[in-house]
């Protein structure tokens, strides 16, 4: 069945059958492989994109259910003004160790911070729960995020 | 398609395909240049002057390709942005872990100690062979002349190293270049270099297997029993041939699972949820996690089958017999998984020259590549491996029957082969594979005197060898001794008077592999909550107890007493605020020396709160400091985090977690704050992925009792009397 979607501000017509998870939508059919599967429950955040400029997990995201709203992957990051202040806090960091969960870790960094330009150490530790990261970067994904609302503010 | 045309990213620079001097080594380990089909390149430079590091060794995010690179850069006389890297391809010859032998491959925490010198030296045969060039063309003395960041200088005289590389690729390379003076350094111990793999890690780019896609691929997954080692006799797929992109089903030839095959990811995910098969169980394994436990425990009441260190064991026994008191302690290690954040997964393809393909994140190659040629008939020669990004490992991408790459091979090879096949894992097929740090049990009674002092220390250890049956076996067991069951005991740098170690094996009811720190990861947390114990035994200091057994001023007893001392005042140990508790941990591993003091609010009963851990590591000449506090960091959550919350366990054979929501990783909040410290050291370097694991978990142990009067000698401590905020 064909869906249209609203994609990183482009439109994209996309064939899946209904009831797909909008993660393998966007890695098996679109080949846009920067959000990643880590659990599919839920549980870790890999797979976080952004619906309407919110955080959301798109292993539980039917395409059914995204017909008109505007989905941001980590692929168009770069031309967001939050994303790219969270991208540059990170590689001047260098938070990540293998990488695999910082696809999600930033999409809902930029959530955060596009909230609340300057969380606490308790907010950013409540908000960013539930990503995951099996490498433990956490202490630097704290830092990072400071460090974006840092860059952001000057 | 070839590895050449492959999708990978920034990981094949420009550079590569027209690299014209090319630096490594023959087979002999003789320096050599050029064209020569034997030779095993480092370094290959191009005629635009682009430098290209060559890796051995594969990423799972402990930083190799920053660190080779570094060693070529600094040799060479680059800054970090004027080099790039690129994965060896898999020849065990010619790209052996010089730690491991004919092996290609990763573990140990070898990757920068077996390669120092000899990245170094290929990265200062090029510096020679390209001043040597420019000394030539200019009519100078090549001693004039040096390279900085990729200029090269000297008598009045600057250009580009670009202009000296094709002539450069026609000189035979030196076969003792002069290595740089520590002085010299720039680059190694350079806090300010920055990873080389991050920028790519943080906007999507970065290719890890799972996220290759070849034309006409087909999407694989296996369905498995439940109970290991029970056999697939058949399968209905009336079901899922109702599952839109289903293609088809087989039983694998080794009769393990069946292989679902489909058009895209979801489409075999629900196949094979929809598949019904029918299971051979009469090998399956049928114990439950409380009888592997239960016979564990009572190995540890009976004789040891082993002596560790021959020593006299009646000895042992008449010095507890005379102890003024004796401290004793039993302790029970779970299973745990691994459990990697990218799901386990590669992808196999037919080559027009009759060879196959294999892209995978692969952290042992020589493993898989054998197999594949035995499984395909082909020699060595027609299996390649792309090696890519890996989303962690901790170990598992590293098995001796390269379980997940022949899985693959398998469902490749029973079709007809003209669809490349991409094998992906769930996480429930990750948590369920049946890999595990293997579960031990200890049984420790330490005597001492009148004065506190340590007169014997009586230490059993049972459970299940990680190397024996393998492929490995002859490498590590000696006499009877799995040596990775004992690491970090037996072998203890502690002067403790009176020791016997006994090892007894258990019956492996799972598959046991390394896991993150190995042996470590139980021996560790037994010998320093046992010296914590003595220590409160006696009424002394923790700290200051430690170092009285690690006297003398060479070795390992000095470097360890160095991280301890160290940990110690950055820690402010003894001074912890009011509400708070302290534990201190010290362990040798892998080559490296690290000390950890967990501070912690709150106590057992009301709830831990980890508020911070300070970490002292001495891993010999520290080449890229920021990633090695990176890799103590991410160790030390490793090894709290599965101690504080996971274990694996087995009803009836089969595995009863599922999915991250019984298996729960670290979270951010679980740690406050991790202060990590590196001892300057002029030692040849040491590793760094694993020894941070170690002592964190025992720290937090003794910071607990320490607060509550509670010691947990049976893991995870949330089943056993701790909850934590
Ligand atoms: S893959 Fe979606 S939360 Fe883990
Ligand atoms: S960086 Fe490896 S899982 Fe987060």
């Amino acid at each position: 069945m064909a869906f249209s979607l609203k994609l990183n501000g482009k439109d994209h017509t996309v064939e899946a059958e209904p009831g797909t998870p909008l993660l393998w939508v966007l890695r098996d059919e679109l080949k846009m492989t920067g959000t990643k599967f880590g659990c599919g429950v839920a549980a870790c955040g890999a797979c976080t994109v952004h619906l309407d400029g919110q955080p959301a997990r798109s292993c539980q995201t039917y395409i059914d259910d995204v017909e008109g709203v505007e989905i941001t992957t980590i692929e168009a990051m770069e031309r967001d003004t939050i994303g790219a202040a969270v991208q540059q806090a990170w590689v001047e960091l260098d938070v990540v160790q293998c990488g695999y969960c910082q696809s999600g870790q930033i999409m809902s960094a930029v959530g955060l911070l596009s909230e609340n330009p300057k969380p606490s150490v308790e907010e950013i530790d409540d908000y960013m729960y539930g990503n995951a990261c099996r490498c433990a970067t956490y202490q630097r994904i704290r830092a990072g995020i400071q460090r974006a609302a840092e860059i952001l503010e000057a | 398609m070839t590895i050449e045309t492959t999708r990978r990213g920034f990981l094949t620079s420009a550079a590569a395909a027209s690299a014209i001097l090319v630096v490594g080594v023959r087979p002999n380990g003789a320096l050599a240049a050029g064209g020569d089909a034997m030779l095993n390149p480092f370094v290959k430079i191009g005629a635009d002057g682009s430098v290209t590091a060559i890796v051995k060794h594969f990423e799972m995010g402990q930083g190799p390709t920053t660190g080779l690179s570094t060693l070529i850069a600094e040799e060479i006389g680059l800054r970090m942005d004027q080099i790039g890297f690129e994965f060896a391809p898999s020849d065990p010859q010619r790209y052996a872990n010089l730690a491991f032998g004919q092996i290609q491959g990763t573990g140990g925490s070898t990757a920068i100690a077996n390669s120092f010198q000899q990245y170094r030296t290929a990265g200062a045969a090029a510096r020679e062979m390209l001043l040597e060039t420019a000394a030539q063309a200019w009519g100078v003395d090549a001693s004039e002349l040096t390279i900085e960041e990729g200029i090269v200088t000297g008598a009045n005289n600057a250009a580009p190293l670009a202009e000296f590389v094709e002539a450069a690729s026609a000189l035979e390379a030196p076969t003792e270049p002069r290595l740089k003076d520590p002085s010299e350094f720039r680059l190694i111990g350079n806090p300010d270099v920055r990873r080389l793999d991050s920028p790519a890690k943080v906007n999507g780019t970065a290719m890890f297997a799972i996220d290759l896609h070849l034309p006409n691929e087909m999407f694989t997954m296996i369905a498995r029993p439940e109970q290991r080692g029970a056999l697939a006799l058949g399968f209905d797929d009336s079901a899922a041939r109702q599952v839109a992109g289903f293609i088809n089903a087989a039983i694998l030839p080794n009769q393990a699972g069946v292989a679902v095959y489909a058009e895209n990811t979801w489409a075999a995910m629900q196949a094979r949820d929809a598949l019904q098969v029918e299971w051979d169980l009469s090998a399956a394994e049928t114990r439950s996690s409380d009888e592997i436990q239960a016979e564990i425990m009572a190995a540890l009441e009976a004789e040891p089958t082993y002596n560790v260190n021959k020593t006299d064991q009646t000895a042992t026994q008449a010095a507890l017999d005379g102890a003024a008191q004796v401290v004793e302690q039993t302790f029970y290690f779970p299973l745990l998984a691994h459990a990697p954040m990218e799901p386990l997964n590669c992808v196999i393809e037919a080559n027009d020259d009759g060879g196959i393909t294999l892209h995978d994140g692969a952290q042992m190659p020589t493993g898989p590549h054998m197999a594949m040629a035995e499984i395909f008939g082909l020699p060595m020669e027609k299996i390649r491996i792309n090696t890519m990004l890996a989303g962690g490992s901790f170990g598992r991408r590293a098995t001796p029957e390269a379980d997940y790459q022949v899985e693959a091979a398998l469902a490749f090879v029973v079709t007809d082969r003209t669809r490349p096949v991409k094998l992906v894992w769930s996480r429930e097929d990750d948590l369920r594979s049946g890999y595990y740090r293997p579960a031990f049990g200890h049984k420790v009674r330490v005597g001492l005197d009148d004065a506190g002092q340590i007169v014997g220390w009586d230490h059993r250890i049972a459970g299940q060898s990680i190397m024996k049956g393998t492929a490995f076996e002859s490498f590590v067991v000696r006499d009877g001794v799995d040596h990775s069951s004992v690491e970090g005991a037996s072998d203890t740098p502690y002067q403790i008077p009176g020791a016997f170690f006994g090892l007894t094996d258990t019956e492996k009811a799972t598959s046991t592999l390394w896991w993150r720190a190995v042996g470590h990861t139980h021996t560790a947390y037994v010998m320093e909550v046992m010296m914590d114990m003595a220590a409160q035994a006696a009424g002394r200091d923790p700290v200051e107890y430690r170092l009285s057994y690690l006297q003398g001023d060479g070795g390992d007893q000095a470097r360890l007493a160095g991280v301890l001392r160290l940990a110690a005042e950055k820690a402010a140990w003894g001074e912890a605020p009011a509400g708070h508790a302290q534990g201190v941990a010290v362990h040798k591993s892998f080559g490296s020396y690290v000390a950890e003091v967990v501070e912690i609010s709150g106590n057992a009963e009301d709830g831990v709160k980890i508020e911070k851990v300070t970490c002292a590591v001495d891993c010999g000449l520290a080449i890229n400091p920021d990633v090695i506090k990176a890799q103590m960091e991410g160790g030390i959550g490793y090894g709290i985090g599965h101690n504080m919350r996971d274990q694996i366990t087995l009803s009836g054979g089969a595995v009863d977690q599922y999915n991250f929501p019984d298996y729960e990783p670290l979270r951010i909040g679980d740690i406050a704050a991790i202060d990590v410290h590196i001892v300057p050291s002029a030692e040849a370097p040491s590793g760094a992925g694993e020894p941070g694991t170690p002592p964190a978990a025992p720290a937090l142990a003794n910071a607990i009792a320490a607060a509550s009067n509670l010691r947990v000698g049976v893991l995870p401590m949330d089943e056993n009397g701790v909850a934590f905020v």
